[in-house]
């Protein structure tokens, strides 16, 4: 009979398409699959189905502009983005910042990250088949949103930072809320173990699945928790340190199985290890102006600048070079999904397509981020 | 290793360099494009640069001809270089893919391709990744790029 199945039964290869439509795929991304039966053999991609050629419009834009146009690329970790770009043009221009700014900005970078890592903790359940977790981790946001709502005045993409500083003073409320916070969140989070992270089910879909060895997650460019799962050291808050991290005591969490369960792990633990910081700045956030004063006019001068944030996805660049304009003559956003993407077909080869959801779950893909 | 060590290192082992800048962040160089592969391969493999992380590629017009910038860093010692390879001229612009160096490089060259219309010798697959299949309207990237319909202000 065996001998009957793999010589008389031949299967053979096919093309499916994966998207743009599809709720796996967490917006309009288009994946070609080649399918032996159900296992992939290939995966290539299509991409631009949200392309808005954000590079191009920074062209003709001031740079205080560009600042908010950084909202739409993730707009998970918006404020980060934001950041990013501030960061260069006060680098370039000289321009220093009181540690208050410094101190608001990493104390927001962190609450957007848990608020993004949330989400996707939500979200990968409702991948994999668990709904009651996208509630759950719904829950916890509407927290940190409020807080973002009652200072900066927007929920989600907040347009927060500005050159030269943030743009309100921190709500009188801020602290108290942020402890309140932290309290109700140390309290969740094994409570997220419970539900998911030691689920036999759960655990079966992502144990050994996506592999990357540390190599490859070198060689294509990996980056964020998703290289970090694969025992990449790749944390920007750690090697060039920003605003405030250069003050708090952090951990770099690294696991080197290299599966989409350690991907997994990086990320809850991350959670934990913002927590942290946010309760290391709480009680020290310095007196002074939330804003310093900048040029009506910003120009930046000629030359190259690069500036790396770690986003909630990892390793977010921008690189503009500028001929001493008001606007750049050439900005690049090297955004962290996009390098995540291009190992896509390397970590799902030889799986099946239910395996290939789960792997772009645990890259945490966000589309807009992707397509720019 | 402080930008003017990496000059010095890097000087003894590919001749032919011209270095731009050695402020900042990084190490400006500017390369022929016949060296690029052969350079890349040599600072990739070398024990004390060991420039293993392509961090990004940039695709640019730099008004006579296009060019390509590499951002490479080094994942044991952190140090970065930014290389510039000019394609000569604009109307047939080309330069060797390094996808069989650094993967990473696959789409980012499809990219570049698409967008500013510089061709990567060696790229199995260069097709359209971000713009429709039909896409006949030139390069956007590119500063003499004008469609009415698609910028709202110039």
């Amino acid at each position: 009979m065996e001998e009957f199945l793999t010589d008389q039964l031949k299967t053979q290869e096919y093309f499916l398409n994966m998207g743009p439509q599809h709720p796996a795929t967490h917006g309009v991304l288009r994946l070609l699959l080649k399918l032996d039966g159900e296992i992939i053999r290939n995966v290539d991609m299509d991409l631009g189905y949200i392309h808005r050629s954000i590079e191009k419009m920074c062209e003709y834009d001031s740079y205080k502009q560009i600042v908010h146009l950084t909202d739409r690329l993730d707009y998970l970790s918006a404020h980060m983005n934001n950041e990013a770009v501030c960061l260069l043009v006060e680098k370039a221009n000289n321009i220093e910042v009181n540690d208050r700014i410094k101190v608001i900005r990493t104390m927001m970078d962190e609450l957007t990250r848990i608020s993004s890592h949330v989400l996707w903790w939500g979200v990968m359940g409702m991948d994999i088949g668990a709904l009651t977790t996208f509630m759950y981790g719904f829950r916890e946001r509407e927290l940190i949103n409020d807080i973002f709502e009652e200072t900066c005045g927007a929920r989600l993409t907040m347009n927060y930072n500005v050159i030269g500083g943030v743009r309100y003073d921190l709500h009188e409320n801020f602290a108290k809320r942020v402890k309140e916070f932290i309290k109700h969140f140390k309290k969740k989070l094994p409570e997220y173990d419970k539900l998911l992270s030691n689920n036999v089910i759960f655990r079966k879909r992502l144990e050994g699945v996506g592999y990357i060895s540390k190599e490859d997650a070198i060689a294509y460019g990996l980056n964020g928790p998703t290289a970090r799962g694969s025992g990449l050291s790749c944390d920007i808050r750690k090697i060039h340190p920003y605003s405030a991290y250069d003050r708090v005591e952090f951990q770099e969490i690294l696991f080197s199985e290299g599966d989409s369960y350690a991907r997994y792990k990086v990320r809850i633990k991350e959670m934990w290890e913002s927590l942290s910081i946010l309760e290391q700045l709480v009680d020290k956030i310095p007196e002074g102006e939330h804003r310093v004063k900048t040029k009506a006019v910003i120009k930046l001068p000629a030359g190259d600048f690069l500036q790396r944030v770690e986003t909630a996805r990892g390793d977010f660049g921008v690189y503009i070079k500028s001929d001493g304009q008001k606007s750049p003559y050439r900005l690049k956003f090297r955004s962290p999904g996009f390098a995540n993407m291009m190992a896509i077909n390397k970590m799902s080869k030889g799986f099946k397509i239910a395996d290939l959801v789960a792997i772009l779950s645990t890259i945490d893909i966000v589309v807009p981020d992707i397509d720019r | 290793m402080t930008n003017s060590e990496l000059k010095d290192k890097l000087e003894n082992i590919v001749s032919g360099i011209n270095f731009t800048s050695e402020e900042g962040d990084f190490l400006s160089l500017e390369i022929p494009k016949e060296m690029l592969k052969n350079f890349l391969v040599k600072v990739h493999e070398h024990d004390e640069l060991a420039f293993d992380y392509l961090f990004s590629v940039t695709g640019i017009d730099l008004g006579e001809e296009l060019a390509v910038i590499y951002h490479l860093e080094s994942t044991k010692y952190r140090h970065m270089i930014q290389v510039t390879v000019k394609a000569e001229g604009r109307d047939n612009p080309e330069i060797d893919s390094i996808h069989d160096i650094f993967p990473a490089a696959y789409y980012n060259e499809m990219e570049a391709h698409e967008l500013l219309g510089i061709k990567f010798k060696g790229h199995p697959d260069l097709k359209h990744l971000f713009l429709p299949e039909d896409w006949d309207k030139g390069y956007p990237l590119r500063k003499d790029f004008e469609d009415i319909n698609m910028l709202i202000r110039k």
